[in-house]
């Protein structure tokens, strides 16, 4: 007689063990951790600058003063915050700065990925991996010291000749301290991470259709229009994005350059202007109580500004390689 | 390829390198250029260094056109204008960096004296004769205020790479994408968060711990996108490896997977130091620029290598200031060189393993 025994099944067991259920949790909590500051950068500056712009209304972002007034005890008497001649300044300066930028940063990437030899591209992309480290106060001294004599000069130039087109003329020639020239060192600054954006995009391409157009008889210039070009093309618009977010922060840079004077001013070689940034920074020593909230206003607006060019730039460029030929 | 008389092994032809014939054409067309640009600068109103190369530029471009043209017909031609314009391109990208290099040092060490490591600012203004006061406030300063910030960031920045290369969990797209949003941020949007979040509300005052925190927020998307990279580069097999031999997943990624990147984490912490030491404008804001040498980084104001330059810069105006300023710049700018090429080193030295 055999008692017959019922083969209980072996338990499968799937559930990590503590130890790893902790480590999970814990890296996930420090995953979120990106999340969570920016929603606390949000928060806080939402949180000081919401008095100004709920009694300033839309105004703050269309009107174009930034005037406290004070009686001689110093007490305010009238305080108008606008902040749509820095908002324009910040999108002028950016954009020029792309203007002038990203054509040069995107030739130079063509370059270092499809016509240097193997030892030079190395050593051109070590030089601009370097400038892409260096501290923007460098560039600020380095472009108001050394950039605006030549700048100055070459404003001239384009105002003697380009003169009759409205962006390029003057009120009276000062040509000091323009966005034309902050602008330009903004697109020396903006260079480095285009070039490298675009030079990652080139490399992706796939070998097999450079390959294809060359065996077709393309020239160099043919393979580019026809292979790279199509291919990289999202990702070159979100390079240039990237940089004009870049751009659009910049704070010392533009400080040191830039005559920063509260106006609305679309000649751009003539030497008035400014950006959020600099605002923040010129207005932040003596602003008071009142002042310092509709500055935290301002940081709130370019914070947004630039998360959303930052955001379209990374879809752009991440959305690359499922376009294309 | 010429045939000698003794049967030797024959060596492989190149025929994609070019000829002699071709190379002495490329160096006729330079010279013709230089020789047009020359022309040009005495014809035309071009003038100066830039007229020059402008002259130069439009000339090769056209000397080349044409003898592209000669030898290989339209679509040749054009090529060569991509060719000439691009090499334009990378030399206008390298003109200011090496202008920027060649400015701070030659200016930059005029303003240098052993009294600048060991002195600091507190009975000095930066219009005093260059041998009063120094930068020791800064350099200590800096240093301390990186040193907080690393140690705030380093961790946040490598559980961020570890939940996107390890765990891979859901958010994990929405994650990258927030890193990379977050490298965006301008530094003085920083500034005015831990003014709004801690200084006002709590604390009340300006001082090294504040620096070291806007610092750490502009420090993690860095650090963290390097380390990503870098774990992105682990084989599959080795983690494979750690948990068929029993290792839980806790245990395999500390004990492998972290050991095995460890220069890879170097190199992100020495980028993610290199990218927050000039940071100006936060520090401007919350560390209340010191002038003495202060090792606190919870009381008092904290001076800054960027606040030392941005300061001799704004309130000076005389010889002394300038040199101070360019002094000052061509401190940090071996700083970050120095933490360029340790990076560099160690990242083409774990490539070769």
């Amino acid at each position: 007689m055999s008692n017959t025994i019922t083969p209980v099944p072996r338990e499968l067991v799937t559930k990590p063990r503590r130890s790893d259920q902790l480590f999970r949790v814990i890296v996930t909590a420090g995953g979120m951790s990106s999340l969570i500051i920016l929603g606390l950068i949000f928060a806080f500056l939402a949180f000081r600058g919401y008095g100004v712009i709920r009694t300033e209304g839309f105004g703050f972002i269309t009107n174009s003063n930034w005037d406290v007034i004070e009686d001689e005890n110093s007490d305010i008497i009238s305080q108008d915050y606008g902040l749509a001649a820095m908002l324009i300044g910040t999108i002028l300066s950016a954009t020029i700065a792309v203007i002038i930028g990203v054509p040069i940063a995107v030739l130079s990437a063509l370059f270092l990925e499809f016509y240097s030899g193997k030892k030079v591209r190395a050593f051109l992309v070590a030089l601009i991996d370097l400038m892409a480290a260096f501290p923007s106060i460098l560039f600020g001294l380095w472009g108001f010291m050394v950039l605006m004599p030549s700048a100055e000069y070459w404003a001239k130039l384009l105002n003697k000749y380009l003169g009759w087109f409205p962006v390029f003329e003057v009120p009276f020639p000062f040509f000091t301290r323009s966005p034309f020239i902050a602008g330009m060192v903004l697109a020396i600054m903006i260079i480095p991470i285009c070039t490298s954006i675009s030079r990652e995009v080139f490399s992706q391409t796939p070998l097999d259709r450079i390959q294809a157009a060359y065996a077709l008889g393309a020239t160099r210039l043919a393979m580019i229009r026809a292979v790279v070009i199509p291919f990289g093309r999202g990702g070159i618009i979100g390079g240039a994005m990237l940089g004009l977010g870049r751009a659009m922060g910049e704070t010392v840079a533009v400080f040191t350059v830039l005559n920063i004077v509260y106006q609305v001013n679309w000649q751009v070689l003539f030497g008035a202007g400014g950006n959020i940034a600099s605002l923040i920074l010129l207005k932040f020593g003596e602003a008071d109580r009142e002042e310092v909230n509709a500055l935290m206003a301002a940081g709130l607006v370019l914070f947004l500004l630039t998360l959303l060019v930052n955001a379209i730039a990374n879809i752009l460029v991440s959305r690359l390689g499922k376009t294309g030929r | 390829m010429t045939m000698t008389s003794q049967p030797t092994v024959l060596k492989p032809g190149r025929p994609w390198e070019p000829t002699a014939k071709e190379r002495g054409q490329k160096l006729l067309n330079f010279l013709i250029s230089l020789a047009l640009s020359v022309v040009l600068l005495f014809t035309t109103g071009l003038n100066g260094k830039l007229g020059w190369v402008i002259a130069f530029f439009i000339s090769f471009l056209s000397v080349t056109f044409i003898a592209e043209y000669r030898r290989a017909g339209r679509p040749a031609a054009q090529d060569s204008i991509l060719t000439s314009i691009s090499r334009f391109a990378i030399f206008l990208a390298i003109i200011p960096i090496v202008s920027i290099l060649l400015t701070v040092i030659s200016k930059g060490w005029r303003g240098l004296h052993w009294g600048l490591f060991t002195q600091d600012m507190a009975e000095a203004t930066v219009n005093d004769p260059i041998q009063n006061g120094g930068m020791l406030a800064a350099i200590t300063g800096t240093t301390i205020m990186v040193g907080i910030a690393l140690i705030i960031s380093l961790p946040i920045s490598l559980l961020t790479a570890l939940y996107l290369t390890e765990i891979k969990g859901k958010f994990a797209r929405p994650v990258r994408f927030l890193v990379q949003a977050m490298s965006g941020v301008p530094s003085i949007v920083a500034g005015l968060f831990i003014l709004s979040s801690i200084v006002y509300p709590l604390t009340g005052q300006r001082n090294g711990l504040m620096g070291g925190m806007a610092l750490a927020i502009l420090m993690i998307p860095t650090v963290a996108r390097t380390a990503e990279e870098v774990l992105l580069l682990i084989p599959n097999d080795l983690r494979e490896a750690g948990l068929a031999l029993g290792a839980t997943q806790w245990r395999t990624v500390a004990m492998v997977v972290v050991p095995a990147v460890k220069s890879g984490l170097i190199t992100a912490i020495i980028l993610g130091v290199a990218r927050v030491i000039g940071e100006t404008a936060p520090i401007i804001l919350v560390s209340g620029g010191g002038e003495a040498n202060n090792l606190n980084p919870v009381s008092g104001p904290m001076g800054s290598i960027p606040y030392y330059v941005w300061k001799s810069f704004l309130l000076g105006g005389t010889e002394e200031s300038t040199q101070r300023t360019w002094a000052g710049l061509l401190v940090l700018l071996v700083w970050v060189l120095l933490l360029f090429t340790i990076a560099r080193y160690i990242s083409s030295r774990s490539q070769k393993r």
